[in-house]
């Protein structure tokens, strides 16, 4: 049936994937996300990022029972490599979704919503940034109202996806006219406004890889 | 004395004083800062001081985890203290405080302290035996005097 299809396991491997996309995509965009972060802030959160998924990307998925359990060292590791506030943040961010996700069954939009709320929500807890802040939390906010949308909507898991990743780019793409009040960039007032947040960035791109690869 | 005072410091684990960790960017500056510190205190006399800084000798960063590890390691002191740099090494220390257990937490403070007058002054009044809150609050007014003298 086209509806289970559409509809994957949970595994580690799908994780696994997701995981390892997101690194290449990070490691592509090294250079562009330090050029952001040297805007508005201190110049590393390409290399911080790059860092720290390229040792996600080393775990075994088979090492790992089930994917909350890989989706929980991912964030362990993300701690311990990424340096600077994208470390307890994006650690945050998947702590959270191995924590709200069933080790076992099927996902669906409405399941993959609340996961990302409640990244969100660690995400919040940890960095205490609200919306209009310029900050990651702008993008993952309207990736996660787009997931909801749909799902109430009764919408497919890839449609969610989909949604949510529109969402993202947009979310992302609103920081450019905001002024920064956390954060390194905070101190450049004014002056952070015109500039694309490099952690709403980063945050698209982990959006847009799940979309390209969990569905 | 010709002997780093940083690397002293952490050989002796004394719990009968208020437990110091220092949180930073940069694993050199931390050693400097605790290097600082302990010439201020005597050896006798001088509470423990664990370092969390840096991802490696050279790597700036700040890691929970390790911060995490060098709390831990001062669960047995009356209380501990944490001095951080910026930006990062708040949000690493406070997430350290959510891998520790309730009893290890409870004992752990986040100074808002300049560092290094927060840990010279921390360093001096632990070092005199009294409690966390003493510790801390006298750490928080690190400040004044350096404010008052150049006015």
């Amino acid at each position: 049936m086209g509806m289970l299809i559409s509809m994957p396991e949970l595994s580690t491997r799908l994780v696994s994937t997701w995981l390892k996309d997101y690194a290449d995509v990070i490691n592509e965009n090294t250079n562009y996300l330090t050029d952001l972060d040297r805007q508005i802030g201190d110049a590393d959160h390409g290399s911080n990022m790059s860092r720290g998924m390229a040792a996600v990307a080393a775990l075994d998925p088979t090492t790992f029972p089930d994917a909350p359990a890989l989706l929980k060292k991912t964030g362990m590791t993300l701690v311990s490599t990424v340096g600077g506030a994208s470390g307890p943040l994006y650690g945050t961010f998947f702590l959270r979704l191995g924590t709200s996700l069933p080790a076992t069954g099927v996902l669906d939009a409405a399941m993959w919503a609340a996961a990302m709320k409640a990244g969100l929500d660690g995400i919040v807890a940890r960095g205490k940034a609200s919306l209009g802040d310029k900050t990651l939390v702008d993008c993952l906010s309207t990736a996660v109202d787009a997931a909801q949308k749909a799902a109430d909507a009764g919408k497919s898991f890839a449609e969610a996806l989909a949604a949510a990743s529109k969402g993202a780019d947009e979310g992302r793409d609103a920081t450019v006219d905001m002024i920064a009040r956390r954060g390194r960039a905070s101190y450049l007032g004014e002056r952070s406004k015109g500039h694309l947040d490099p952690g709403a960035a980063s945050m698209a791109m982990l959006i847009d890889s799940a979309a390209r690869t969990l569905a | 004395m010709t002997e780093s005072h940083a690397e002293a410091a952490a050989q002796t684990l004394r719990t009968d004083l208020v437990g110091i960790v220092v949180v930073s960017h940069s694993r050199p500056l931390a050693r400097a800062a605790v290097e600082l510190a302990s010439e201020m205190v005597q050896a006798d006399s001088r509470p423990t001081i664990r370092i969390a800084a840096g991802l490696d000798e050279h790597t700036l960063g700040t890691d929970a985890a390790a911060v995490s590890s060098a709390v831990e390691e001062l669960s047995g002191c009356p209380g501990i203290l944490v001095l951080v740099d910026l930006g990062s090494s708040i949000l690493s220390a406070e997430m350290a405080g959510e891998f520790l257990g309730p009893e290890v937490s409870a004992k752990m403070r986040i100074s808002p302290a300049p560092l290094v007058e927060g840990l010279l002054v921390a360093a001096i009044t632990a070092s005199t035996g009294v409690d966390l809150e003493a510790v801390a609050s006298e750490a928080a007014r690190a400040l004044e005097p350096k404010q008052k003298q150049i006015g």
